[in-house]
């Protein structure tokens, strides 16, 4: 395989990777005002995502970096089109980042609203917008020869962008409650099971209906038309999710979580693969797509970072393994941190 | 006001706000982390109480750098798209590889400091510490190892209209980067040392946790005397690779107008950059300037009416700014060696306590005049000699970046207000424990001897 198509995939990896980690205590975040109902079960969420969510953070800023690495181009022109679309996803991580630590530090009722509220707003609107710019990007990005923007902000909100921002929405949430189940017991568990319940069935119509508007919204088809093995991830993320339902029955949360992170990261290959070769396809002409071919390094910076990439990965995900199954234990309310 | 304008201003504001939080992430990581292997080698208390309280101030003050430090990540991208297509082959591998080695260590680890007092051992917990200090003065080794390239780039060449890596080794070696880390971590331990020295120097002027804060005071008194006399040092090397590979930088920070052999320093300057001469020069040493950038008393040093005033950076803020922060190095310097002599006696010098104490912001003035000096000098190129910035920015909508920019002024101003009125708060409120108990503790008086 060329040097640009193992970068396609670590990107699209390094991507699926923060959807999946980042993803729970999103959605915990997004569940926030519904389970939140008093002071010490909004505290115990907190604590929940506490140790683990700074670092699943960062999974976004290195599939940034790496974008900005192998394919500068595409860094370019994909932020720079999407402006304020991330800039609205930069000042929601920025108010959420803070607000576990401040929320605490002041006995004010209104000091805690204000932070009560950056959680919910700082988790919800990266949910959704994330989905709706891949969306948008499965889709094609009104692009010119220049790599300008030809479009508005508003035209990302289409009828196929919100679907996508819906699924990733429903995909977080399912995932936190998920994970809150894990942690918690008593009225908090038993309410985290119950709506990873009442969601399920949502999120499964939604995805069928996400893959239907697909092959009329995109070409995303196209590449597993070509290779129909591939429809196999198509499979495994359909997988993911009835396992995830199954073992909420079975009440093995663990198994559940696994189940509901295939299913995002499966979600998210879906899209990789389908897209491959292009990285942001322009809506107004394929001629001015942006591919693995046309917008990456050169060979030499894409030998390094894939040196680079095959040792640190592995080495953080080694010692990101090693701090979840630290704290895979229910929150202790009696001793906690926020 | 165009999306150029604006998109400076932006960057100036995120960028700058951001560097109020870094510094002192970087300097109380290892004081804490030192604190907490003391305690574990010692077993005595106080530096348990020592790494949770001064880690608590910390905590506050790394949500604050950590958010606003996103921002910047993405902001070459979202403004500068010209510019990272263009240098994107270099500069986007440096802050990725930050990403991938530094930043994820330090950010996963903070969360198992927090919260793993009680499911890791005291050795494991005090390496936790380490590792934080360890990957976040590593983060800073990448981001300067970067911002070096932009002031100096080298190991490339210029292939399809854009800058592509030759040479990986020369990038991540050269001189430039190697002087620019030193001297940017060291003024940030700088800054920390003088803020536990002004946060003790409070609680000591109000014979408070007078163990407690006598031990701190003295710890960072250490750290800060060390720190300054390198950041001094290396600032004066720094001087060497600016007029070595910036020319035009040397010139303005001096506000240098003819070029001459035994070019002088001079103490105090006014720039008249209309008429390219100075109306205001005070104290001139002569052969000073070739001394200390060439190390010879009669070498030539170029001034700005030698090159095109558009090549030239603003000379007013750049010399400034440049004399600001060697003026702050040196009282840093003054401060830290006058506490050397008083470090036994500390409660008998309330002067002296009380001067530390209103020192606080003036690190962090230095270390923004810093920032200043390097990024403004470096105009009007946003990669010096290579690609202008007036070229580097998006095909982006001047109401998008207006928004935006209102949007972190008020955003961060905020934050800014929050972070800073809680750090002060817990920094007056000072350590949870009850000091009646504290002098009787026999670590007290064999603290008080040594040295």
């Amino acid at each position: 395989m060329e040097l640009q198509s193992i970068w396609f995939f670590l990107w699209g990896l390094l991507w699926a990777i923060f959807f999946m980690t980042d993803g729970f205590d999103l959605g915990i975040g997004t569940l926030y005002p519904i389970l939140g109902k008093n002071e010490e079960k909004k505290r115990v969420m907190i604590n929940a995502m506490g140790p683990l969510w700074d670092g699943n953070q960062v999974w976004l800023i290195t599939a940034g970096g790496v974008t900005f690495a192998a394919f500068p181009i595409v860094y370019a022109v994909m932020f720079s089109s999407l402006y304020t679309a991330l800039m609205l996803i930069l000042f929601a991580l920025i108010i959420r980042g803070v607000s576990f630590e401040f929320r605490g530090k002041l006995d004010d009722p209104r000091w805690i609203k204000i932070w009560d509220t950056c959680i919910f707003v700082g988790s919800f609107l990266p949910a959704l917008l994330f989905g709706v710019a891949f969306a948008n990007i499965f889709q094609g990005i009104p692009i010119d020869g220049d790599g300008i923007f030809q479009g508005n902000v508003l035209a990302l909100f289409n009828p196929y962008g919100i679907l996508g921002g819906i699924l990733f929405v429903l995909l977080f949430v399912q995932h936190g409650a998920i994970w809150l189940a894990i942690k918690t017991d008593g009225e908090l568990h038993e309410n985290a099971v119950r709506i990873s319940g009442k969601i399920w069935p949502i999120l499964l119509a939604v995805a069928v209906i996400f893959l239907v508007y697909t092959k009329f919204a995109t070409d995303l088809y196209d590449n597993y038309l070509a290779n129909p093995v591939l429809f196999l991830v198509v499979l495994l993320t359909v997988a993911g999710l009835i396992g995830s339902r199954i073992f909420m029955a079975k009440q093995e949360f663990f198994k559940a979580w696994f189940s509901s992170a295939l299913t995002i990261v499966g979600t998210t290959f879906f899209g990789v693969i389908g897209l491959f070769p292009n990285l942001f396809p322009s809506s107004l002409d394929p001629a001015y797509s942006l591919t693995a071919f046309n917008a990456s390094s050169s060979p030499l910076t894409l030998k390094i970072m894939l040196v680079v990439v095959v040792i640190f990965v592995p080495v953080v995900l080694a010692y990101q393994i090693w701090a979840y199954n630290l704290f895979k234990t229910k929150v202790n309310t009696q001793e906690m941190t926020y | 006001m165009d999306a150029l304008f604006l998109s400076r201003l932006q960057f100036a504001a995120t960028t700058m706000f951001h560097f109020l939080f870094v510094p002192l992430t970087l300097g109380l990581s290892i004081m804490v982390a030192w604190m907490e292997t003391r305690y574990v080698k010692t077993g005595d208390e106080t530096y348990l109480k020592m790494t949770k309280f001064w880690g608590k101030l910390f905590l506050i003050n790394f949500a604050v750098g950590v958010v606003t430090g996103i921002t910047l990540e993405f902001q070459f991208g979202t403004n500068w798209s010209i510019y990272s297509a263009y240098v994107g082959d270099i500069f986007g591998s440096l802050l990725a590889i930050e990403a991938t080695a530094a930043f994820f260590l330090e950010s996963t680890f903070i969360g198992v400091w927090i919260f793993g007092w009680n499911k890791l051992s005291k050795k494991a917990h005090a390496g936790v510490a380490w590792l934080i200090a360890i990957g976040s003065n590593f983060s800073a080794v990448w981001i300067l190892i970067a911002n070096a390239w932009m002031q100096s780039p080298v190991g490339f060449t210029i292939r399809d209209g854009r800058a592509e890596l030759v040479d990986f080794f020369a990038v991540i070696t050269q001189k430039f980067a190697v002087v620019k880390f030193i001297h940017t971590v060291t003024a940030a331990y700088v800054l920390a040392a003088f803020f536990v020295m002004g946060i003790s120097a409070y609680h000591l002027l109000k014979k408070r946790h007078v163990h407690f804060f006598t031990r701190s005071f003295r710890a960072a008194l250490t750290f800060g005397l060390v720190s300054s006399l390198v950041v001094f040092i290396l600032g004066d090397l720094n001087g060497v690779v600016v007029a070595e590979k910036q020319p035009t930088k040397l010139a303005a920070m001096e506000s240098l107008w003819e070029t001459q052999t035994r070019a002088p320093v001079y103490l105090f300057t006014w720039p008249d950059e209309k008429n390219e001469r100075n109306s205001i020069e005070i104290g001139a040493i002569p052969g000073a300037l070739s001394f200390l950038t060439k190390h010879d008393i009669n070498a030539e040093i170029r001034g700005l009416r030698d090159f095109p005033p558009d090549e030239r950076p603003p000379v007013l803020i750049t010399s400034f700014a440049f004399k600001g922060m060697v003026g702050l190095g040196c009282v840093f310097i003054l401060l830290t060696v006058i506490g050397w002599f008083k470090r036994n006696k500390l409660l008998e010098s309330p002067k002296y306590l009380k001067i530390m104490l209103y020192s606080i912001p003036l690190p962090y003035l230095a270390v923004q005049l810093g920032w200043l000096l390097t990024e403004v000098g470096r105009q009007p190129w946003i990669v010096y000699g290579l690609i202008r910035t007036s070229d580097a920015v998006s095909p982006i909508a001047t109401s998008q970046v207006a928004v935006s920019l209102v949007g972190f002024v008020v955003v961060y101003s905020l934050l800014g207000i929050a972070g800073f009125s809680l750090i002060a708060k817990y920094a007056i409120k000072g350590p949870d424990f009850d000091d009646t108990e504290e002098d009787t503790q026999p670590g007290a008086a064999l603290d008080a001897s040594a040295a």
